[in-house]
Parts: C-alpha cells; sequence; structure tokens
C-alpha cells in the first residue's frame, strides 16, 4: 500500500508543476483568455472606462467572496450573505432616512452585519449545526426580517442621498477611480494579509484540512469558526451599504442569489469546497472572471437569459479542470 | 491450486518496484510474506490480482499461464484478497455488505433477501462465528468484520486467500480466534498469502515465509527453520542489533501526577506518576480505556472527578491549548485522523501548535518558522525532499516523526505518545525508540500507550495496566514479563473478549 502512495508520488513528480501550475495560475490563464477573447469580439472591451465600469460592477462580489473565501477554506458555506446584505442596507438606510450621521450609520450597519455573522458562527461552532442547513436557515430568516422592517418597500429618502459620506461609498470617485474599487482593493488588502500573514489565516488553513487533529495541535477552533463567519457577514454588509448607495435606496429583494456568485467566484478561483486549499487571489480571479463574462456577454448584446447558461457552463468547466488537476 | 510467480517486474515510470519476484502459493499451505513498508508486497499482491500489469515474468495457475484482467476475474478464479482497511458500508447491515454487487435477485429482478442471508448465515457458520447478519456491519468488532471478510472470500469460492495485515487492529483473542478459522480453513484446502510485520504471528501461523526487500524477493524459509534475527536482517538489510536500544534513564521530579481521575463509564480512580528522563507505558486490551485516560488529561474529553497537577501543582485542563500551555504533548493513535493536516506542508503541521510564538508586528514570521521547522527536521531525521512536501507524501515512520516533531517543537516537558510505532516499519521503528530515550535523556517524561508487548517490556521504566477502565498494576519493567502483564490486563482470567 505504501508502495502505491510512494511510487504515485514519484510518479506524479513529472507532471506535478503542470499541475501545480493549472492550480496556481489557472484562474489567471483563464482570465487572460477570456479578456483576449472579448476583446476581439467586441473591442470597446478594453477602454479604460469600460474596464473601470466592469471593476466597479466586480467589487460587490469580490467583497462578499473574500469573505467567503475563508468560509469554504474551513470546509463550510455561508449561504446567508445576501440575506444579511439586504437586511444591513435596509436598517443602514432607514437610520439615514431618520437622520443619524453617516459615520454612525455605516458603523452600525457594519457592526450588525458583523453579529448576524457571529450568529451563524454560534450556530455552526456550538449548534454543531451544518454549514449549509444553518445559513440556509438564517438566510430565510433574514430575509424575512428583512421584509419585515421595510414592510416590502424600498427604502430611500433626501436626508440620505445627501449625505456625503454615504454617497461616496458607492457612487464617490477618488483620482477618477470609482470609490467601490478602493474599497474592494483595500479589503483584499487586508484579509489577504489576515489570510496569509497571520496566525488566524495558518488556524483557517488547519481547520479546513483537518479539524480534529487542528484541535488537538491547539486550535481554537470553535472560535477561529466564529470568527470566520462574523467576517463573511462584516462582508456582506459592507456590500450591502455599497450596493445601496449606488443605487440610493435599499431594495427589500436587494442580494437574492449574491451568495451563489459569492460561491463561484470562489470555486472559479481554485478554492477547494472541502476545505484546507485555495486562495484569497484566486477569488479575485474568480470574481473578475465572473464579471468579464457578465460585462462582455452584455457589451455583446448576449440576452440575459444565454448569459446566465454561459456562466453556468464557465463553472462547471472550471471544476471539471480543478478536479482532473487534483486527482490522486 | 497452486500459484507460481516466477520473475516479476514492474516499474512505474522510471521507478522500479519490482525486480524477478519469485512467490509461490498453494493450496492447504500459509505462506507469509514480509518486508518495510514500500518493499513491494502489495504491488506484487496487486499483479497477482490483476489491478496492475506487469512489466515482465509470468504468472502461472496449476501450471498454466494466467493473466487475470482485474481483482473480479481474480475473485472468479479463486483468488479472493482481504485488503487491510476493508471499506465496508458500516451503516449497512451484514448481509448487505457481504452481497453488495453480488446481489441474488429473483425471477422479478428483486432482491432475495431470504435467500442472502440464507448464505450469509451458512457461510458465518462455516467459520463458527455467531453474527447477527441484520446488525449494521459498523456496529461489529473489527475482528468480527474481518470475520465476515472471510466469509465472503469463501462465499466466492476462494482457493487462494491473500491477507493484507489483517490482525492490525484486533485483540489477542480476536487474532486466536482468526488462526483457529486459518487452520481449519488450511486443513481443507484453502491456501493463504499473508502479509504481516508481527513476527510472532508469523511463527505461529505461517508454514513459509517470504522475504521482501527493495523489489526483490530476498529469501524463502520454511518457518520452522529460520530465526526471527535471520528474518529482520533480511527485511533490514543489515543486523539491527539489539532490537530496542539500551534505557539508561535518569530520573528526576515528578513531572505529572494524576490522582483519582474517573469518568463515569468509561474509567474509574486513575492514579499514576510519571518522573523526568522516564518512559511510563501504558498496556492492555484495546478498549480498555488507556486511550480514553489520556484524552482526558489533554482535555479534549472530560473527567468528573480527580486531579492532575503538573510539577506537584494543580492544573486545571479543559482543553488541548491549556494542555499545551502546560508543556504537554500528544501523539494520538491515529495520525491521519488526527496528528496531521495531510495536505498541509510539514512545516505548516510542525509549527501549528506553536504558531503563537511566532509573530512578529502581528504577522507570521515565516523565516523563523522555515530555521525552526529545518532544525526539527533534522534533529528527527526525517526523510523529506523538503519541508514544504505535504504530509501525505512521507512514509508511515517519517509521517510519526513529523507529529513527533509538532511536540518537541512546543517545547512538551510531558509528551503522551499513543501507539506511537503503529504502522511504520521496523527501521523507522528503532529510530523512533532511540529519540524516545533521547528525549529522556533531555528530562521529558513520557507516557507511551502500546499493544506491542515487546515494545512496551523493551522501551519502557515503569508499566500501568490498563483493563476495564481501572489500573489494575503498576509494575517495574525489570521485574515483568508478557505473562505477567498479559494476565494484569487480562483482569487475572484469561478472558479478554472485551473490544
Amino acid at each position: 500500500m505504501e508502495q502505491e502512495t510512494k511510487v504515485s508520488q514519484t510518479n506524479e513528480k513529472k507532471s506535478f508543476d503542470f499541475k501545480k501550475f493549472i492550480s496556481k495560475m489557472g484562474p489567471l490563464v483563464a482570465l487572460i483568455i477570456l479578456v483576449i477573447l472579448v476583446t476581439a469580439l467586441s473591442p470597446g472591451f478594453i477602454q479604460p472606462s469600460n474596464l473601470l465600469n466592469l471593476l466597479r460592477q466586480v467589487s460587490i462580489n469580490a467583497v462578499i467572496a473574500f469573505g467567503m473565501t475563508f468560509v469554504i477554506l474551513t470546509g463550510g458555506i455561508d449561504l446567508s450573505v445576501g440575506s444579511i446584505l439586504a437586511l444591513t442596507g435596509a436598517v443602514t438606510a432607514s437610520m439615514l432616512v431618520s437622520g443619524m450621521s453617516a459615520g454612525l450609520a455605516l458603523l452600525v450597519g457594519l457592526l450588525m452585519g458583523g453579529i448576524l455573522g457571529f450568529l451563524n458562527g454560534v450556530l455552526i461552532a456550538y449548534g454543531k449545526a451544518a454549514p449549509f442547513i444553518a445559513t440556509l436557515a438564517t438566510m430565510t430568516i433574514f430575509r424575512g426580517a428583512t421584509y419585515v422592517f421595510t414592510n416590502g418597500n424600498p427604502i430611500t429618502g433626501t436626508k440620505m442621498n445627501n449625505s456625503f459620506l454615504f454617497q461616496f461609498m458607492g457612487r464617490g470617485y477618488l483620482l477618477g477611480i470609482p470609490v467601490p474599487i478602493f474599497i474592494m482593493a483595500i479589503v483584499y488588502l487586508i484579509l489577504y494579509l489576515l489570510l496569509h500573514k497571520t496566525t488566524f489565516g495558518r488556524k483557517t488553513y488547519a481547520l479546513g484540512g483537518n479539524e480534529q487533529a487542528a484541535y488537538i495541535a491547539g486550535v481554537k477552533t470553535k472560535i477561529v469558526t466564529m470568527w470566520i463567519y462574523t467576517i463573511s457577514g462584516l462582508m456582506a454588509a459592507l456590500a450591502g451599504i455599497i450596493l445601496t448607495s449606488r443605487l440610493s435606496s435599499a431594495q427589500p429583494d436587494a442580494g437574492t442569489s449574491y451568495e451563489m456568485d459569492a460561491i463561484a467566484a470562489v470555486v472559479l478561483g481554485g478554492t477547494s469546497l472541502a476545505g484546507g486549499k485555495g486562495r484569497i487571489f484566486g477569488t479575485l480571479i474568480g470574481a473578475l472572471i465572473i464579471g468579464t463574462l457578465n460585462n462582455g456577454m452584455n457589451l455583446l448584446g448576449i440576452s440575459s437569459f444565454y448569459q446566465q447558461i454561459v456562466k453556468g457552463i464557465v463553472i462547471l468547466i472550471a471544476v471539471l479542470i480543478d478536479r482532473r488537476s487534483s486527482n490522486d | 491450486m497452486k500459484i507460481e510467480m516466477k520473475n516479476i517486474t514492474k516499474a512505474f515510470g522510471t521507478n522500479k518496484v519490482l525486480e524477478g519476484v519469485n512467490f509461490t502459493v498453494q493450496s492447504g499451505e500459509v505462506h507469509a510474506l514480509m518486508g518495510e513498508n514500500g518493499a513491494g508486497k502489495s504491488t506484487l499482491m496487486n499483479i497477482l490480482t490483476g489491478l496492475y500489469g506487469d512489466d515482465g515474468g509470468e504468472i502461472l495457475v496449476d501450471g498454466q499461464t494466467t493473466h487475470f484482467s482485474g481483482p473480479l476475474d481474480a475473485e472468479r478464479h479463486g483468488i479472493s484478497f482481504i485488503h487491510q482497511e476493508m471499506n465496508n458500508f458500516l451503516e449497512m447491515s451484514v448481509v448487505d455488505n457481504m452481497f453488495l454487487n453480488k446481489e441474488i435477485k429473483n425471477k422479478f429482478g428483486l432482491m432475495n433477501e431470504n435467500k442472502m442471508r440464507e448464505q450469509a448465515k451458512f457461510y458465518l457458520s462455516k467459520l463458527g462465528a455467531k453474527i447477527d447478519v441484520d446488525k449494521p456491519i459498523g456496529s461489529l468488532s473489527v475482528g468480527r468484520q474481518q470475520m465476515i471478510e472471510i466469509a465472503k472470500s469463501l462465499m466466492t469460492n476462494a482457493k487462494i486467500i491473500i491477507m493484507d495485515e489483517p490482525t492490525a487492529a484486533l485483540t489477542e483473542n480476536e487474532i486466536a480466534q482468526l488462526f483457529e478459522i486459518v487452520r481449519g480453513l488450511k486443513k481443507q484446502g484453502v491456501g493463504f498469502i499473508y502479509i504481516s510485520h508481527r513476527m510472532e504471528e508469523i511463527f505461529e501461523i505461517a508454514d513459509k515465509v517470504t522475504v521482501m526487500r527493495d523489489g526483490i524477493s530476498i529469501n524463502e524459509y520454511q518457518t520452522k527453520d529460520v530465526s526471527m534475527k535471520q528474518l529482520v536482517k533480511d527485511m533490514v538489510g543489515r543486523e539491527i542489533g539489539d532490537f530496542y536500544p539500551d534505557r539508561n534513564p535518569k530520573f528526576g521530579k515528578v513531572s505529572l501526577e494524576v490522582q483519582h481521575l474517573s469518568e463515569d463509564g468509561v474509567f474509574q480512580d486513575v492514579s499514576f506518576k510519571v518522573q523526568e528522563g522516564e518512559i511510563l507505558a501504558f498496556s492492555g486490551l484495546m478498549g480498555a480505556g488507556r486511550t480514553e485516560i489520556m484524552r482526558s488529561i489533554f482535555g479534549i474529553d472530560p473527567h468528573n472527578e480527580g486531579k492532575i497537577l503538573i510539577d506537584g501543582q494543580e492544573v486545571h485542563i479543559h482543553s488541548p491549548q491549556e494542555a499545551i500551555k502546560h508543556q504537554i504533548g500528544f501523539l494520538t493513535e491515529n495520525r491521519k485522523d488526527e496528528g496531521l493536516i495531510l495536505n498541509d506542508s510539514l512545516t505548516d503541521n510542525i509549527v501549528l501548535p506553536s504558531i503563537n510564538g511566532f509573530v512578529k508586528h502581528g504577522l507570521v514570521d515565516d523565516k523563523a518558522i522555515n530555521e525552526f521547522t529545518n532544525m526539527l527536521l533534522k534533529r528527527l531525521s526525517v526523510k523529506a525532499q523538503s519541508a514544504d512536501v505535504t504530509a501525505s507524501s512521507l512514509s508511515g515512520g517519517n509521517q510519526q516523526k513529523v507529529v513527533l516533531a509538532k511536540w518537541v517543537g512546543s517545547g512538551s516537558r510531558v509528551l503522551i505518545l499513543d501507539e506511537p510505532t503503529r504502522g511504520v516499519d521496523v527501521g523507522a521503528k528503532r529510530e523512533i525508540y532511540d529519540l524516545m530515550n533521547e528525549l529522556t535523556d533531555r528530562h521529558v517524561a513520557i507516557i507511551m500507550i502500546s499493544s506491542d508487548l515487546p515494545e512496551v517490556l523493551g522501551m519502557s521504566d515503569k508499566i500501568a495496566v490498563v483493563y476495564e477502565g481501572k489500573i489494575t498494576g503498576i509494575v517495574d519493567t525489570k521485574s515483568a514479563t508478557q505473562e505477567s502483564v498479559m494476565t494484569l490486563a487480562t483482569g487475572g482470567v484469561k478472558d479478554g473478549t472485551r473490544n
């Protein structure tokens, strides 16, 4: 038995570099090919204004997906992000409308996202609920709460639209670049450091690789799990603020199925749903692939009905390639 | 039936794993196949059963050149392979497991459950086993599952049965039962290829023994004509001298003391001490509660009574991180499930318990970590290409050293080793023993749980024997014998059916 494993190891060595390349750089290569393809079909794509537009479109999904990366690295999933986005967006908007200062309203909105995520974490770490089921339930609860809170109507108002800080988050420009892109970049940087350069990141990987072994090695697995879902909730709330600001209103059905786009970005980026393997850089690329697909197909005038089919197929292909390269 | 494998050669890529191997087995004999991990035993068996093609040589069955297209084909021709990992569907019943993929159907294409149940009972009774075939197979002991596996082989009318490490997870009693069955079937003309690491077993059950090393068959002996020493020499390729290194312990003060530790229904009134520089072995049957006691000391599982003292001070440990803070390390019995993160690098595995000590300006100090892990890999002489390879790519012995490195690195002063040499080959075993000696020379106190009696007697200073959750005796190793320990381990009577 040992012989076989040893042999297959040495056997793989030749093709090993290729596989490592695929798993590390595959998503990037796919993105570059996609960009070239779209540019060839529609030269307007590569215009700076369109690229900035694309990045701004991507930013909301990317921010959610960055948080989702941590969750998926532990082998979990967070289906509630779209609902957290809607609920925190609505609460933030209503605070602004009632005249609260923007800074405080944003802070409360973010805090609330964190708390909702923390709740998921408690259910999963201490309630021992399966992440899929726990967040499926909270997804429904938070969505329902949003409808109750908003009475099913969008929240908007002049006070909200007059707040500079709030407007700035989703609609502002800095040096000619939309602010959401900066937010995405800053979040990426912070979470990149957190994942790859702190002990918390190491523990995240360890937890996803083998929870029992991590626990015995002294990792406070429950606490790490709770923090990770808290981060995910926080990111969803941040995305909610950007979206509400962009639209100048909080929609009760905002963020519906955003969890799917975020999961798709993470998976396209090469992170394994089984946990323990993956990088946040991949998620960024994954989000860009989805963004490029959306943007490119819009430019090409492809009907949104077909767009969904294409997106689904791209995800399938990515997963199949990933299976191949990680298969042993 | 007679199977002759002649001059078998096999390479994976450029890596030659078998070179001119000869092996013969026939009905009515037990032929043991020995060798370290990686010697090529499993590959040879996989070639025999057609899972792999060979690159040279021939296989004769009753004088006819034969080639099986795969395990199923081999099975149809009366060769059955019982793997070490049984791959049962634990929630499914015994009968469903036995007939998986071989279901008996009635004329409507539906399963004929009565007939399957009858047959299952028939073959199990042939082995003298009384097993409720409707029970989920996972509720049975490993020993019973092994019997079911043999019954399955008989169902396919096997003439030759290959057993890969069948006793690895069996209790003494179950081993005795297994051997009884093997002897019985032998009389009925069944031949066995018996792969095992355990010397004692070879001499007890095998008629012939073939030793493999590095892809060659070194020697074939009649078991009665060969000594254990010779077999070890053939396996390792050199004289190992004494299998267990000498221990010259210098005891310091008491490191860990446990007083009246109890957990309802698991273990009761456990008290013992271990000194700096001492190896205290925990002996007993599987399931006696040894692992559970250690898990409780390490804070994984609770206990409802008793005290734990470290350096004479009472401590309260509720979680592994608290145990690590008190400088306890725990090499668990199942390194793949609890000891290692197989897909992570050696570095990530080793540094995990000490990771909080490697923070500089809030960030992880990778340079210091690399120095730290490389130092440990070197000190424990782990054979690996680099610290960046995944733990899964190492052999069992080296994986075990990585787990040890983890706990040495975290500064353990009390080290609990649960079956430290299980699944480790002979050469690496000796290295682990040497390491244990080195650690006790540095005043580490070691608690070693082991089911391997010679190992317990060879490597410990004191032996605590556990029976049904209680310590039945703590004896000085110098005055202990296999028999005296076994008597304590079975509660004084010869009845060790617990599992």
